[in-house]
């Protein structure tokens, strides 16, 4: 029962390979054994978002997530999407526009508000709430959050416009 | 001394894993004795093992079987591999056309992160008396088709889910996938939820399909959950909309006799009037895109 299991992955771009055993995390093996500690571990059970994120290019929960399961997956986690850049404008926002106090739920609130910006370009104010309702915070209150949200997904459109009026 | 730190955390019970690539090995592995789950998103029974809530001895990771996924359309029917996961039937456009119900329901599934890594077949083995995709099997007179070493069987919805986390799934039976026929005679489709967060188990939760020709209502099935210990169709309330005897008297049909049951966070005589309300809103919103 308590036998190791090997594991083959990518995290941020560099190969890992670890020995674990099939009850183990992929959010404890993120932060215990290769120190990743950005992303944070709240309820455990998947209610909270607080350790959410990427498996194979989509959000997930790192508790709902076994380590052995991501054997052979592409892990990205806060650590690895800071260091390319993709979401500094969204973090810088989230700065300004006071979306965090004590900050535990921020990264997974990154790596979901980053997902909902992919695919949606334009959220309603209602849809960004649908899409960080699985993410607690305990602090803000949820608008300046949302504010932030909004924010980037204008900012990020008016660029859009003048990058496509330059090209014209 | 970094590895210690991460074993001392222990949260799930101690299980064996093994990841199986072809049903014939996930067949074989349910017959191997114990009590062995079959792992697919994982998304509740992770959860249930880190609340000790289930202790199995071994779970065998199905998720990388070849050909348990996608949507597709043939002879009039929807067929949904059991692997499909809950986003994939959300931004299907397949689906949109043929299913909408299904549509419908798909965004009231928990959260994005968790819709990204659930299954359709994972859902309906679970049978979670809560969850929207049995109910909307129901409504949709979908049929489950299972595999076990000793062949295929196909189960209408209707008899499947028997109870709470009960189905007609035998211990060594795998759910492959669900054929779903889609309507031809221009039926439309309903669904809502009240919730206290969205995302969260529905209070009340109603998946409904029917069509409306000529100011009558024909074909039309309604089927609650989050109400009981399994989904509960509303026959009587639907039969009174089908006659033409209006919404009060369709209403008055969702009483004590349905079985609602009444828990910690709501009481059963509240479910019923929410689903009172549920009904109205929903058949109303059928209404107002039927003829």
């Amino acid at each position: 029962m308590s036998v190791l299991h090997s594991v083959e992955l990518e995290v941020n771009g560099i190969p890992v390979s670890g020995q674990v055993k099939a009850r183990m995390h992929l959010i404890d093996f993120l932060r215990d054994m290769l120190q990743l500690t950005g992303s944070h571990v709240g309820c455990e059970h998947g209610v909270c978002g607080a350790c959410t994120v990427r498996v194979d290019g989509v959000a997930a929960r790192g508790c709902l997530t076994l380590a052995v399961q991501a054997n052979g997956s592409k892990i990205e986690t806060i650590e690895g999407m800071t260091e390319s850049g993709s979401i500094a404008d969204l973090q810088q926002v989230f700065l300004t526009r006071n979306a965090l106090q004590c900050g535990f739920c921020t990264p997974g609130m990154l790596v979901t508000c980053a997902e909902l910006l992919e695919q949606n370009s334009c959220p309603t104010r209602d849809e960004i709430r649908d899409a960080i309702s699985g993410n607690y915070c305990r602090c803000t209150g949820y608008h300046a959050i949302v504010d932030a949200v909004e924010t980037v997904a204008l900012e990020r459109q008016e660029k859009k416009r003048q990058k496509m009026s330059v090209a014209s | 001394m970094i590895i210690l730190r991460g074993l001392k955390k222990v949260k799930a019970p101690d299980f064996d894993y093994v990841r199986v690539s072809t049903l014939a090995a996930a067949l074989k592995q349910l017959t191997t004795g114990g009590d062995v789950r079959l792992l697919a998103g994982g998304q509740s029974l992770l959860a249930s093992l880190n609340l000790r809530l289930s202790q199995p001895d071994k779970l065998v990771d199905i998720s990388k079987i070849k050909g348990l996924s996608g949507i597709t359309f043939a002879k009039g029917m929807i067929k949904i591999g059991a692997l499909t996961r809950h986003c994939d039937i959300e931004a299907s456009p397949l689906i949109l056309e043929k299913l909408p119900l299904l549509s419908m329901a798909a965004p009231h599934i928990a959260h994005p992160a968790i819709r990204n890594r659930g299954t359709f077949g994972g859902s309906l083995a679970l049978a979670d008396p809560a969850a929207e995709w049995p109910a909307c099997c129901i409504a949709l007179e979908a049929t489950i088709v299972v595999l076990s070493q000793r062949g295929e069987r196909r189960i209408q919805a209707a008899d499947f889910f028997q109870g709470l986390y009960a189905t007609a799934l035998e211990a060594d039976e795998i759910i492959t996938s669900v054929e779903i026929p889609v309507d031809t005679t221009g039926a439309v489709a309903g669904f809502s939820e009240l919730a206290r967060r969205h995302g969260d188990y529905a209070l009340v939760g109603l998946a409904a399909q029917g069509t409306k020709a000529n100011g009558r209502w024909s074909k039309l099935k309604l089927v609650f959950f989050g109400v009981s210990d399994r989904p509960i169709v509303a026959t009587e309330a639907a039969e009174k909309l089908i006659e033409g005897r209006g919404m009060k008297a369709a209403q008055d049909c969702v009483n004590n006799a349905l079985d609602f049951s009444g828990d910690d966070v709501c009481h059963a005589d509240t479910r019923l009037h929410l689903a009172r309300v549920l009904l109205g809103r929903v058949v109303k919103a059928m209404e107002s895109r039927g003829q």
